[in-house]
């Protein structure tokens, strides 16, 4: 085993494994795209990646630094328009998975792209929502990838753009949505999961070498811990070198283009 | 009919001071040339409307082109925030910015309404989302054969409707392919339209399904080359993520901005000028 990894690999890696072979996913940029294309690069080689600019099936050698870029387009199935993704295919019900970044989390993995403070006077203007609230209510299952820290995982969210389980138990069926929801939060500390009952957020796993009151202090809520916490596979020299040469092929191509 | 001409007169004589303004493309094919004609000729109080506005839109706001935008995500893509974007909006710098803020999926559908002239786009979208709670031109509605509840958002109509394209023929007809976003729709919900191209060509070759516009629908058609630089032209160029990354430093502080938009927009001439001036000519 490999003692040599970063806790950022540590993440990807573990959100990785969370997928299965034949999957179609929805990838958001970022984490969750590092983590997609690693999955397919060890794992799950028939993974189906859709990007939001309308890329589906694609298989980049490189990870793009944005949502469309061509190496997405050239390596991909098919591409169609951006109004036929978000109809047909999101909406239409053909995506599994939905993998998702955010800025902030709350227990209920509710979660915030748009803004922090106030929406008419923000102490932080978000990017926000681009596809995210559409992507997290009609694709099956959710999974959300993030880096753990009390700025981030919050007791009060500013604004909810995306829902988890809104308000917790069962609001997010009575509010009329039919999917199953986020089923995984992937974080550089461990794995948090729904409570079956209360939908709160349960530390399930922790990394290697991360310690209990390590995640409490990185949480902003009273953490909870499964009963039967569990520690997280150390990553294999495999997982970690396909990961190391697909970071290595990506920022050799992005610092290409001066 | 399209009129083949040059991007100042398509500018000036197209689009007028408090237009509401497409510059569609969803990070392929951004029409960043026209997006500093704009700049160049000093519109004023323009609503600006994109899904995905990123450095050409922080521009705009940033040189005090634009009173409103509308939009479903504002950020540097892959690299982080729109500094002037995020100044308008928590500073009022240079001027206040007001925002209609939508969901990809919401603005995909309202594009698409105003392509097939319905007042309306109705989709399954917004529940547990704060955004009906701000923007109240989200509304709700029951379906009349289910009873299901679903969002209902007005058609987008602009005034003008801006993007760039691979080729245009000498009748002004115009071809794309690659990730064609939602441009054929905000062609088609436009009043009027103008079409940046890479180059003009005797005759277009499309494969079977590519996207084709009509000339009939088109204003006017402008050549220029590389004229989606830092976005790029799949089959002549590629995107330059580079000055993305350096955009960040660029918009970062107000002073550093408005030198460079002065140097390098403002005292060029165009856009072969503008690339010229920050040494990108090799990679458009």
């Amino acid at each position: 085993m490999n003692a040599q990894y970063s806790s950022s690999e540590m993440m990807t890696i573990a959100a990785s494994r969370l997928l299965q072979n034949g999957q179609v996913c929805f990838v958001g940029i970022g984490q969750p795209s590092a983590a997609a294309n690693l999955a397919r690069l060890t794992s799950t080689p028939d993974i189906v990646l859709i990007y939001e600019s309308g890329t589906i099936g694609t298989k980049p050698d490189v990870l793009p630094l944005s949502i469309g870029d061509g190496e997405l387009s050239e390596t991909a199935d098919l591409v169609v328009s951006v109004p036929e993704m978000f109809r047909y295919w999101l909406q239409g019900g053909h995506v599994d998975i939905g993998f998702l970044g955010a800025a902030q989390i709350d227990r209920f993995a509710n979660i915030n792209t748009t803004v922090i403070g106030d929406y008419n006077n923000p102490k932080v203007r978000l990017p926000g929502a681009g596809g995210a609230p559409e992507i997290s209510t009609n694709c099956k299952e959710i999974l959300i990838i993030l880096k753990q820290s009390s700025r981030a995982f919050v007791e009060q969210l500013s604004f909810i753009t995306s829902p988890g389980f809104m308000e917790g138990g069962d609001s997010r069926e009575e509010a009329g949505l039919t999917n199953k929801g986020p089923v995984a939060v992937i974080t550089d500390l461990g794995v948090l999961e729904p409570d079956p009952v209360t939908k709160e957020l349960v530390m399930t796993h922790l990394h290697d070498g991360v310690t209990v009151d390590q995640a409490r202090e990185s949480t902003g809520w009273d953490l909870k811990f499964a009963d039967h916490l569990q520690t997280t596979e150390l990553p294999t020299d495999e997982e970690l070198k396909v990961l190391r040469d697909l970071n290595e092929r990506t920022a050799k191509a992005h610092a290409g283009a001066e | 009919m399209a009129k083949i001409t040059t991007l100042k007169a398509a500018v000036s004589e197209l689009i007028d001071n408090g237009d509401s303004v497409a510059l569609e493309g969803f990070t392929h094919l951004i029409p960043y040339a026209a997006g500093h004609e704009i700049i160049r000729q000093k519109k004023q109080d323009l609503t600006i409307i994109r899904m995905t506005p990123d450095v050409i839109y922080d521009q705009l706001i940033g040189m005090g082109c634009v009173r409103k935008m509308i939009f479903s995500w504002g950020g540097n893509p892959g690299v982080g925030s729109l500094y002037r974007f995020r100044d308008a909006v928590e500073k009022g710098w240079p001027q206040p910015l007001e925002i209609e803020e939508h969901s990809h999926a919401d603005m995909a559908n309202a594009y698409e309404a105003g392509a097939a002239n319905l007042p309306f786009a109705t989709l399954r979208a917004y529940i547990g989302c704060d955004l009906p709670k701000y923007n109240r031109t989200i509304k709700q509605i029951e379906c009349p054969f289910t009873g299901e509840k679903l969002a209902a958002v007005p058609a987008i109509r602009p005034d003008v409707t801006v993007i760039h394209a691979q080729q245009a023929d000498r009748k002004g007809n115009v071809l794309l392919w690659g990730i064609v976003g939602v441009q054929k729709q905000a062609v088609l919900a436009a009043k009027k339209v103008i079409v940046t191209v890479e180059e003009v060509v005797d005759k277009l070759e499309p494969h079977a399904n590519q996207t084709v516009i009509p000339g009939w629908v088109i204003d006017a058609v402008c050549e220029i080359p590389g004229g989606a630089f830092p976005s790029y032209a799949q089959g002549y160029s590629t995107r330059n993520n580079a000055f993305y990354q350096q955009w960040d430093v660029i918009a970062r502080d107000r002073e550093t901005f408005s030198l460079w938009m002065e140097r390098h927009v403002l005292d060029t001439e165009n856009f072969a000028q503008f690339k010229d001036s920050i040494g990108v000519r090799s990679v458009a």
